[in-house]
């Protein structure tokens, strides 16, 4: 039978669009305890780098009223070694669709270790490389707000794998179009957008910032609309497919994502509030499709580019 | 961990500031004294984690401070409002290694959690000694519930309007086979310097999710780091350092 929700990403076929985001839904198996996850068209799972991180101090979390939240984490995870020797083999245990890891660092090298890891594990069907973390100092997010630093990022980890590459983007530049050209003609295979926007929240009885970082990646709701126009304005400049993230927190917003230009879309913060968004959101999907009359989900991407 | 909607059905304030809330709905999912639930409240995108102080198999009831936005919007909720709560968060209190002659020590707005704990340890027939503190008699909560149930309660306030004058770090009996606490960290990071038996500690984090996902509340403690939502928020002293 045909399926309405499929979409594809450099060949992976998904069975929907829907993707929790890195970070926001661990290793993927501590979600098993909410629902069978193999619904999920696919999961990206929480960002690894090379060497073992604690992460920042505390507080990491911070609430912006009903807009979302800032998260300091500070790529907290266990190390590229146990990612790849104990946690995806788990997660493929209980899950039987494409694996998108994350991976993140502090330097060419680093990227390209952790790359190289990935690229020889099984389950993995998609490197997401995160070029765009805000919480940690001299790397991540540096190399995702200069054309050049991108570019050198994606060729090294491009030089060094066989699987498809994704490039994530931060949306912390003045022109993200710029950045996605980069990584275009550096060899990415997909682009993924948009990571947190750099945000601080004060308490005004203390006269402190609430994260100890001081600073914090916002995401949620609040975020939206920032999301929807940078993934077009990529979606218009750019040949790569685009993963589409930020904000989106139910059906509607996965269709205006793919009318932006997304071919997929993720799921970041809404996982937190409600551990069932995602489950719900597809099954909202083909409802939302038959009131908008849209008969298979892959021909609204980019259309309102058309 | 399960999402369940539950009906308030009472909703009172029992001290200066502290409010009792009763809910009625599907408690199965609670399996320890010293879990917590999170809250949905509309208009505020994150849950509020709040302990769960007793349930029975069809209600619970939480005990809490109005401190911010989300609590100041939970004490005026009315009965009959339906909610939507994770419930079952969290590892609660091991009631195993009690021991003869229990000590619960708690502080503040915690000591909710530890009234559960006391009527578990009641069922199971220890006679636990309680120790309760507060700044002022007009913040004195459920001391005279844990009397009720069989305990022995002391009382310090920092004023010395209620039971003895001062902390309640300085009225650790000289014997007691195991302890449960919960409160401020000033208080926990002072019993852990100063218990001389072995006990489990409670402990609060500004939280993402609730139940594991985010790595927003992680603490280092002697074993690495760990989720107060997950692998906690109750820590045996040998897990914690003096720096948490
Ligand atoms: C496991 C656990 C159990 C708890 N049990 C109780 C309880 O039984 N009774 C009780 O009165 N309080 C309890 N707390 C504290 C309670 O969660 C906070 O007081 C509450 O979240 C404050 O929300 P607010 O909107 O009123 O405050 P605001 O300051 O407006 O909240 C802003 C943000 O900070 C978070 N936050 C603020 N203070 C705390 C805190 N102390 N701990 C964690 N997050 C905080 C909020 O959840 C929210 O995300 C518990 C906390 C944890 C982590
Ligand atoms: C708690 C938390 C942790 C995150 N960790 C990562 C990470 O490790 N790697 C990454 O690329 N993005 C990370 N992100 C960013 C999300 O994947 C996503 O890009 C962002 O939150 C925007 O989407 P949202 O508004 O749907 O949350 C994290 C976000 C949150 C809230
Ligand atoms: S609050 Fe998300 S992991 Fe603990």
């Amino acid at each position: 039978m045909e399926n309405r929700l499929e979409t594809s990403l450099s060949g992976i076929r998904l069975n929907n669009p829907v993707i929790p985001a890195s970070g926001t839904f661990g290793f993927g198996r501590e979600m098993t305890a909410w629902y069978d996850i193999d619904c999920l068209g696919a999961i990206s799972i929480k960002g690894t780098t090379p060497e073992p991180r604690y992460g920042n101090p505390q507080p990491r979390i911070a609430e912006c009223g009903n807009y979302g939240m800032l998260n300091a984490v500070g790529l907290q995870n266990p190390g590229v070694k146990v990612v790849v020797d104990n946690e995806i083999p788990q997660l493929s245990q209980v899950f039987h669709q494409p694996i998108i890891a994350n991976i993140s660092g502090f330097s060419i090298d680093d990227y390209v270790f952790a790359a190289r890891q990935m690229d020889q594990t099984d389950g993995v069907a998609i490197i997401e490389v995160n070029i765009s973390c805000p919480n940690v100092h001299n790397g991540g997010m540096a190399f995702g707000t200069q054309p050049q630093a991108a570019a050198q990022v994606t060729q090294a980890v491009k030089a060094v794998t066989h699987k498809p590459i994704y490039i994530k983007l931060s949306p912390n530049v003045t022109d993200i179009t710029q950045i996605a050209r980069a990584c275009q003609d550096a060899g990415a295979d997909g682009l993924c957008l948009i990571n947190t926007i750099l945000g601080m929240r004060i308490d005004i009885a203390r006269r402190q910032p609430v994260l100890a970082n001081r600073y914090g990646g916002y995401s949620g709701p609040g975020i939206f609309p920032v999301a929807v126009r940078m993934v077009n304005q990529v979606a218009r400049s750019c040949q790569l497919p685009i993963i589409g993230c930020g904000g989106v927190s139910r059906a509607e917003d996965v269709i205006e994502m793919m009318m932006a230009g997304a071919t997929a879309v993720e799921i970041g913060a809404q996982n937190l509030v409600n551990p069932l968004a995602c489950k719900q959101i597809i099954e909202d999907l083909p409802k939302v499709m038959d009131r908008l009359h849209i008969h298979n989900i892959k021909d609204i991407i980019a259309c309102v580019n058309e | 961990m399960t999402q369940t909607q539950y009906i308030v059905t009472c909703n009172e304030q029992i001290a200066s500031g502290i409010w009792s809330m009763r809910l009625r709905g599907n408690t199965a999912a609670i399996t320890a004294p010293g879990q917590f639930v999170n809250l949905q409240l509309p208009g505020l995108f994150l849950r509020r984690p709040i302990s769960v102080c007793d349930w029975s198999e069809d209600e619970m009831r939480i005990v809490y401070k109005v401190v911010g936005e989300g609590t100041r919007y939970m004490s005026r909720i009315e009965v009959g409002v339906s909610m939507n709560v994770l419930t079952g968060l969290g590892n609660g209190y091991d009631i195993r290694p009690c021991g003869d002659s229990p000590l619960l020590i708690g502080g503040g707005v915690g000591v909710p959690p530890l009234l559960g704990l006391a009527k578990r340890l009641r069922m199971s027939g220890k006679a636990p000694q309680v120790l309760l503190g507060f700044n002022s008699d007009k913040d004195v909560i459920l001391a005279d519930e844990f009397t009720r149930l069989g305990c022995t309660v002391q009382v310090a306030t920092m004023d010395g309007s209620c039971g003895i004058r001062g902390l309640v770090t300085d009225a650790i009996p000289d014997h007691y086979s195991y302890y449960y606490a919960c409160g401020p960290l000033p208080m926990l990071r002072a019993l852990l310097a100063q218990m001389t038996q072995d006990g489990q500690l409670s402990l609060e984090a500004r939280m993402g999710c609730g139940f594991g996902v985010c790595m927003g509340c992680t603490i280092q403690t002697q074993y690495g780091p760990q989720r107060v939502c997950k692998e906690g928020p109750v820590f045996r002293n040998t897990e914690l350092t003096t720096d948490i």
